[in-house]
């Protein structure tokens, strides 16, 4: 069995490791990472971080490194956006598509042209960030200096192309004090079947700063996606981050907070709207070490046809950590017999002044709306994707108006909803 | 207008409607009244397209047409409106982005050109004027947080907006106090045409000291089992259902 197991691993990397070279981590780390990698084994369901998500999909694939060709990024570009825009192509930028004077000027560097510090780099013991530090190709370092207002966002997309091939990536997001800058990533698919886009976000933001992140996960449903991010916010700062999940075959995204000043606040929202066989995860962690803080966490999905959605939300307050407001909620509607949710919150609080809530809620569309729709003479189709629309809605209207734009865009196209806010 | 003839309706296998027969012609006022149970919210969502309810028995005849053929929206489509007992909350759906869709599904349905958005707000404004309605809950999510009056004063807002042939009112008079009912029926009467007719189901006589029915029906265990001129409101009012009852010669 230990053989067995030892294979999967080993032919997964030997794949990836063919038309490998470099990376953006040192020697050493990446050394680390791929003798790491010899002893692990991926995770199955009976692995409670796992489990109401099998990858058996991604390990029995031999996925491989692979540059891609893109003649146009015009569509996956969000229109009305004034921002900074830097493109990664399977992994690898792409700088014909890049503002890269402009990126420079605003702290913002390709990582393949300058190696991450170690630093950086958590170990976690998880094969997939195993393997993101043993094969990133590329990622962006973004570095906010001191007292610095980031006028445009920077503009993250990334898209894959070409068939089994696996993009590894990773970005290093640090905003200095009192800095203030937003980031928008979304991800695509080209001409893409069985792609698997492993990424790992580091995320820094100090005193009193500000960040916002917007992620838009649009890749088409016969693609991979695992996302790490690792955020740590120290006092007086705000965090953001607005995830909204509407492709790919399976998604899981495991977003962690560490909240380690005080008086910070703290903002998740993410809305997911699935169909077909998709299978979307999300794992999210807020980690109160300290006192005085606000957290609000809302995720909101809709899950059509056969597919499946997964929650795992923790919010820890740890001892000494008065004084914080906590809410967390994630809200599901099934539209169909067949669609499934695997909602679990779990509140850990060991502080005894604390204001915390959590709640998940799974329920179909109120039929008594729908009729009352209907009776007005609006049709059958449009009244439930009324409803629908108006169910996200609290989270899409937490988005800027052009990501805003840009997702009811997606929606339309890939769900067929006539937009109506 | 509109014939309902030998109307039975079940729920849940239990038979509510039985045999009921009604007709409305244009420019008219019917009143339904009826004790707790006898079938009237039945009837206002058998004809409003529920699909909670078998129709085991009976037809609807509507402008010539089937009417419980049709779908709930194109009922609505061919000009019958019911003002729900209890209009249902919205939250996250915009009063008016949804009136604006309702009005333009209709308006496409009789292959007209969909209304522009500075047409729309003009008719929104001279219609919420009709019932008194804030433009600030026109704007609103549909029915959320409303208090009662404002829910029924929308609906009768919504009315206004769609202009219905057949309006029916379900108990609309339910939970209002005597100044939000008399901008509902007040509302109601500005609508009024010779073109258009109203059917109105109510449990009390109140509402029909300001909306003076043609006729008034008794619906009694699934029947209409007396019908008469205005006055019989009045004389159910002083005598109360049992009366019908004893008429009809039910023990008490």
């Amino acid at each position: 069995m230990e053989v067995a197991v030892e294979n999967i691993v080993h032919k997964f990397t030997k794949a990836i490791s063919d038309n490998f070279s470099g990376g953006v981590f040192p020697e050493n780390v990446r050394n680390k990472a791929l003798a790491d990698l010899q002893e692990n084994r991926f995770p199955t369901t009976r692995d409670e971080y796992w489990k109401y998500t099998r990858v058996k999909r991604i390990s029995t694939k031999s996925f491989k490194t692979q540059h891609g060709k893109i003649s146009s990024i015009e569509s996956m570009k969000i229109t009305d956006l004034d921002s900074n825009v830097v493109v990664f192509v399977n992994g690898f930028f792409a700088p014909q598509f890049s503002d890269l004077n402009i990126l420079k000027n605003s702290g913002v560097e390709i990582l393949s042209q300058s190696k991450i510090e170690p630093k950086f780099v958590e170990d976690s013991g998880h094969i997939f960030d195993q393997l993101n530090q043993a094969f990133a190709t590329d990622g962006v370092q973004i570095h906010v200096a001191k007292n610095v207002v980031l006028e445009k966002p920077v503009e993250i997309i990334h898209i894959q192309t070409g068939n089994e091939v696996m993009n590894n990536l990773f970005h290093n997001i640090e905003v200095e004090r009192h800095a203030q800058a937003q980031i928008v990533m979304s991800f695509y698919s080209s001409d893409a079947e069985n792609c698997f886009t492993n990424l790992n976000t580091t995320i820094r933001v100090q005193d009193g700063a500000h960040l916002r992140v917007s992620k838009i996960q649009t890749e088409d449903n016969s693609n991979y996606h695992i996302s790490t991010e690792n955020v740590s916010q120290e006092a007086n700062s705000n965090f953001t981050i607005n995830t909204i999940t509407l492709g790919g075959e399976l998604v899981r995204n495991n977003l962690n907070i560490k909240v380690d000043g005080q008086n910070c606040e703290t903002n998740l929202h993410s809305a997911y709207i699935l169909k077909e066989n998709q299978h979307i995860d999300n794992h999210t962690v807020v980690d109160h070490r300290v006192p005085n803080c606000v957290s609000n966490e809302l995720y909101k999905g809709v899950i059509d046809d056969k597919a499946t959605a997964v929650f795992n939300g923790k919010v820890f307050v740890r001892m000494d950590a008065q004084k914080i407001n906590a809410f967390q909620s994630n809200g599901n509607v099934l539209l169909s017999n067949d669609a499934t949710i695997n909602s679990k919150p779990e509140l850990e609080i060991y502080a005894d002044d604390v204001k915390c809530s959590h709640g998940s809620t799974t329920g179909q569309l109120d039929e008594k709306a729908v009729f009352y729709l209907r009776s007005r003479g609006m049709g059958e189709k449009q009244a439930r994707e009324l409803l629908v629309q108006a169910f996200v809605g609290d989270v899409l209207e937490k988005l800027d108006e052009p990501v805003r734009n840009s997702v009811e865009q997606i929606l339309e196209t890939r769900f067929g909803w006539e937009v109506m806010a | 207008m509109l014939k309902i003839n030998n109307l039975h309706a079940s729920i849940d296998g239990k038979e509510i409607l039985k045999g009921l027969t009604l007709t409305v012609k244009p420019g008219e006022v019917h009143a339904i009244m009826g004790p707790n149970g006898a079938g009237k919210s039945t009837l206002a969502s058998v004809l409003a397209g529920k699909d909670d309810y078998e129709i085991s028995e009976g037809s609807v005849d509507f402008e010539g047409k089937d009417l419980l053929e049709m779908e709930p929206e194109d009922r609505a489509r061919e000009g019958l409106f019911l003002a729900f007992q209890y209009p249902v909350e919205i939250p996250g759906v915009s009063n008016i982005n949804f009136l604006r869709a309702a009005l333009n599904a209709k308006r496409e349905y009789h292959k007209m050109e969909p209304l522009s958005a500075k047409d729309f707000m003009a008719l929104v404004r001279e219609k919420s004027k009709i019932v008194e309605l804030d433009a600030k809950l026109a704007s609103r999510a549909v029915n959320e947080g409303f208090s009662g009056g404002e829910k029924k004063r929308n609906e009768i807002f919504q009315m206004a907006m769609l202009d219905p042939k057949l309006s029916i009112l379900d108990e609309t008079d339910s939970g209002l106090d005597i100044d939000a009912l008399r901008i509902v029926a007040n509302g109601v009467n500005t609508l009024k045409s010779e073109n258009n007719a109203t059917i109105v189901i109510t449990h009390y006589q109140r509402l029909l000291d300001y909306i003076v029915p043609d006729f008034v029906h008794v619906l009694y265990n699934g029947k209409i089992v007396k019908s008469g001129p205005k006055e019989l409101a009045l004389e159910l009012e002083e005598k109360g259902y049992d009366w019908i009852k004893a008429e009809l010669g039910e023990t008490v």
